[in-house]
C-alpha cells in the first residue's frame, strides 16, 4: 500500500501527470482523422459506452473514496472550501462522459444517414410548456433547494480566525475557481497569468462562434464532424483549467511546493531553485560568452523563438498541415484562431521547458516583458 | 345565488372577481387554456407556449442554465437576509458573521449562500460546456454565447467579491492573491510592464496610490476601503449588471429560435 501511494505521489507531479495527460488527450479526443483512426484502433471510443462509463466512474470515485483513508489526503480534501472541487471533479467526469456518449451515438446515426437523436419531426405535435416544462423546472428547483439545505445543515461554511494582515498563511490560496490562474503563476509573471490570460480566455470564448462558423453540428451532441474545435476546447477546459485547479487545490502546499496527494505538507520541504533565463542558457552555457550589455542583443534568441512561435508557425501550418482548414477559414479568422491557439499553447510549452531545462524566462526584459 | 352555494368554496374562490383579475385563465384543463396560461403570465412568458420534444429533456439540457438562474435567485434571497445582519466594517464584519451562525434564527443562511455560490459557479461552467458540446453557439446564437461569456465572468466576479466579506484569514489572503494580480496589469498596474510609459517628465502617473489595485481596494493593501468596495460591488453593482445581461440572455434565447435543436 505504501509503495503504491509513493508511486501515485510521484506520478501526480505535473512533470509526469500533465505530460501523460496531454499526450493521451489527443488519442482520447482526436482532433484529426489520423488521431481518430488511432482512437478506434486503441478502442478508446469504448469509454463512451455505458460499460466504459461505469468503469471510468468506478475508477475515479472508488479511487477518491479509497484515498480518503489516507490522513494526508483527507486533511486536504475535507477542508470545507475544497468540497466544491470534489463536486467539480465528479461533475466534470460525469457530464463529459454523458456528452461524449450522446455525441458518439449521434455520430453513428449520422454515419448511417439517420437524423440525430434530438431530431423531432416537424409534423409531430409540440410539447406544451404548461405543464410539461414548468413541472420539470419545479422538480429541479425543489431538488436543488433540498440538496442545498441538506448540504448547509451537514457542513458549516468555512470561517477561520479573524483577518490579520500581519499573519500570512502558507500557502495563501486564491478562491478555488481562480486556482488555475494562480497555478500559472508558477510558470508566468503575474501580468500574464493574472491579466493577459484571463482576458484572452474571455475574448477567446467570445470569438469562438465567429471562428467556428461551420453550420453542421448545431443543436445536437456530435463529435466526429466537429472534432478539431471540440478537441481544442476540451484541451483548454480539462487540462488548462480543471486540471490546474485540482493541482492548485490539492497538491500545492507551503511555499507553493508540489506535494503528492498522500504526502504530508511539510513546511520545510526544500526544492532547489535552479531556474535560468534563456539568454544565460544560450550566451553563457552554449556559446561560452558573457551576457551582452545591450538588452535586445542579450534577449535576441528568445525574441526570435517567440516570433517564430507566433508569426512563422501559423502561416507555415496554413500552407502545409492545415491547408484545407486555412482556405476554408480565410485570413482573418485563421489569424485570430491561430493567435489564440498559439497563446494557449505557450502554457504547456513553458511548463515543459521549465521541467526539462529549468527555463525561467524565454525573454527577460525587466519592467517590460518577462515571458 | 343558489348556484354559487352549490359550487363550493374553491370554485367560488377561483371564480371571484379578484382572482380572475390576477389570473385571467382559470385552472387550465384543455389545450387552449394551457397555451393561454403561459401567454398571460409575466413569469412564464419567458417561455414559448410549446417546445419540440427534445428541448425539455434533461438528457439534452441537463437543466444547467435553469439551475444557474435558480441559484442566482436563491443567492439574491439569502443575500438580502444576510445584509440585515452584516455590517461591512472592520470592527463588525467578522463578529457579525459569527453571530449569523450562532445567534440568529435559521442560522444556516450563510451556509446556503456560500454553497449556492460555489454551486452556481460550477453550474454556469457546466451550462457552458453543454452549450458548447451541442454546438448551440453556432448561428444564429453567436451573440447570445457572448452574452453568456459575460455572465460567466460576472458569476466569478460576484463570487470573488463575496469571498472577502467574512473578513477572516481565508478571505483576506485569497483576495490578496487575487488583487495582487491587478497590480500587475500592463500600463495601469504599479508592478505591471510598461507602467513607466505613463509619466510626465520624471513624474509617474501610476503609483502605489493610483493604480488598478488601488482602484479595486481603495487602498494600497486590503483594509476598510476594500471591504466597503467589495461589499458594494457584491451586493449592488455586479448583481445589477448581471441581471441586465441575464435579461438579454433569456430574451435572446427566445428571439434566436428557442432551445437549439437539429434542423
Amino acid at each position: 500500500m505504501g509503495a503504491l501511494k509513493h508511486i501515485i505521489n510521484l506520478v501526480s507531479a505535473p512533470q509526469v501527470s500533465f505530460l501523460v495527460a496531454a499526450i493521451a488527450f489527443f488519442f482520447v479526443f482526436p482532433p484529426t482523422a489520423g488521431f481518430e483512426r488511432w482512437n478506434r484502433r486503441l478502442r478508446l471510443n469504448l469509454l463512451w459506452t455505458v460499460r466504459g462509463g461505469i468503469l471510468l466512474h468506478a475508477l475515479v470515485i472508488g479511487g477518491f473514496f479509497l484515498s480518503t483513508l489516507d490522513p494526508n489526503f483527507r486533511a486536504i480534501v475535507a477542508k470545507p472550501d475544497n468540497v466544491p472541487i470534489a463536486l467539480l471533479l465528479f461533475g466534470t467526469l460525469f457530464f463529459l462522459w454523458y456528452a461524449m456518449k450522446q455525441a458518439v451515438d449521434n455520430d453513428q446515426r449520422l454515419a448511417s444517414d439517420q437524423k440525430p437523436n434530438e431530431y423531432t419531426d416537424p409534423s409531430e405535435p409540440k410539447i406544451l410548456v404548461w405543464p410539461d416544462l414548468v413541472y420539470i423546472e419545479l422538480i429541479a428547483a425543489v431538488l436543488c433547494m433540498a440538496a442545498l439545505i441538506f448540504w448547509s445543515i451537514a457542513l458549516e461554511a468555512p470561517l477561520e480566525q479573524p483577518a490579520n494582515p500581519t499573519l500570512s498563511p502558507n500557502p495563501a490560496k486564491a478562491p478555488w475557481y481562480f486556482l488555475g490562474l494562480q497555478e500559472m503563476l508558477v510558470y508566468f509573471d503575474p501580468w500574464l497569468a493574472g491579466v493577459v490570460f484571463p482576458v484572452l480566455i474571455i475574448f477567446g470564448l467570445m470569438a469562438l462562434p465567429y471562428i467556428d462558423t461551420a453550420p453542421e453540428g448545431s443543436g445536437y451532441y456530435s463529435y466526429s464532424r466537429r472534432k478539431l474545435f471540440i478537441s481544442l476546447f476540451l484541451f483548454g477546459w480539462l487540462l488548462l483549467w480543471v486540471y490546474l485547479i485540482i493541482v492548485g487545490a490539492f497538491m500545492r502546499g507551503p511555499n507553493w511546493n508540489f506535494f503528492g496527494p498522500y504526502e504530508e505538507w511539510d513546511i520545510h520541504k526544500v526544492v532547489p531553485l535552479t531556474n535560468i533565463n534563456f539568454s544565460a542558457l544560450v550566451w553563457v552555457k552554449l556559446l561560452n560568452r558573457p551576457l551582452p550589455d545591450n538588452i535586445i542583443v542579450r534577449e535576441i534568441f528568445g525574441i526570435v523563438l517567440l516570433g517564430i512561435h507566433f508569426l512563422v508557425v501559423p502561416p507555415l501550418l496554413g500552407v502545409t498541415v492545415l491547408k484545407k482548414f486555412y482556405s476554408r477559414m480565410g485570413n482573418v479568422k485563421y489569424a485570430v484562431f491561430m493567435f489564440l491557439s498559439m497563446a494557449a499553447l505557450t502554457l504547456p510549452i513553458k511548463m515543459f521547458l521549465r521541467w526539462t531545462i529549468n527555463l525561467k524566462y524565454l525573454v527577460a526584459i525587466p519592467g517590460w516583458f518577462n515571458l | 345565488m343558489t348556484e354559487d352555494k352549490q359550487a363550493g368554496f374553491w370554485a367560488r374562490f377561483f371564480g371571484s372577481t379578484i382572482w380572475r383579475s390576477i389570473f385571467r385563465v382559470g385552472i387550465p384543463r384543455d389545450r387552449r387554456a394551457r397555451l393561454m396560461q403561459v401567454l398571460s403570465n409575466f413569469f412564464l412568458h419567458l417561455h414559448p407556449v410549446s417546445l419540440p420534444k427534445h428541448a425539455v429533456k434533461l438528457k439534452y439540457t441537463w437543466c444547467m442554465g435553469g439551475l444557474s438562474f435558480f441559484l442566482f435567485v436563491v443567492l439574491t434571497f439569502t443575500g438580502v437576509l444576510l445584509m440585515f445582519y452584516y455590517r461591512p466594517t472592520i470592527e463588525y464584519a467578522y463578529n457579525d458573521v459569527v453571530d449569523l451562525r450562532e445567534t440568529t434564527p435559521m442560522g444556516i443562511m450563510r451556509e446556503i449562500h456560500r454553497w449556492s455560490a460555489h454551486l452556481m459557479v460550477i453550474a454556469v461552467w457546466f451550462h457552458m460546456f453543454r452549450v458548447f458540446m451541442t454546438g448551440s453557439y453556432k448561428a444564429p446564437r453567436e451573440f447570445n454565447w457572448c452574452v453568456g461569456v459575460v455572465l460567466l465572468t460576472f458569476t466569478m466576479l460576484l463570487s470573488f467579491t463575496g469571498y472577502l466579506l467574512p473578513w477572516d484569514q481565508l478571505a483576506i489572503w485569497a483576495i490578496t492573491v487575487g488583487s495582487n494580480m491587478a497590480a500587475a496589469t500592463p500600463f495601469v498596474g504599479q508592478e505591471g510592464p510598461g507602467v513607466a510609459l505613463l509619466s510626465i517628465g520624471n513624474v509617474g502617473l501610476i503609483g502605489r496610490t493610483s493604480d488598478a489595485r488601488f482602484l479595486l481596494l481603495g487602498d494600497t493593501s486590503i483594509g476598510a476601503g476594500a471591504l466597503l468596495r467589495f461589499y458594494v460591488f457584491h451586493c449592488v453593482f455586479f448583481p445589477l449588471i448581471a441581471v441586465v445581461f441575464m435579461a438579454i440572455h433569456f430574451w435572446r434565447v427566445r428571439k434566436d429560435g428557442g432551445v437549439s435543436g437539429p434542423m
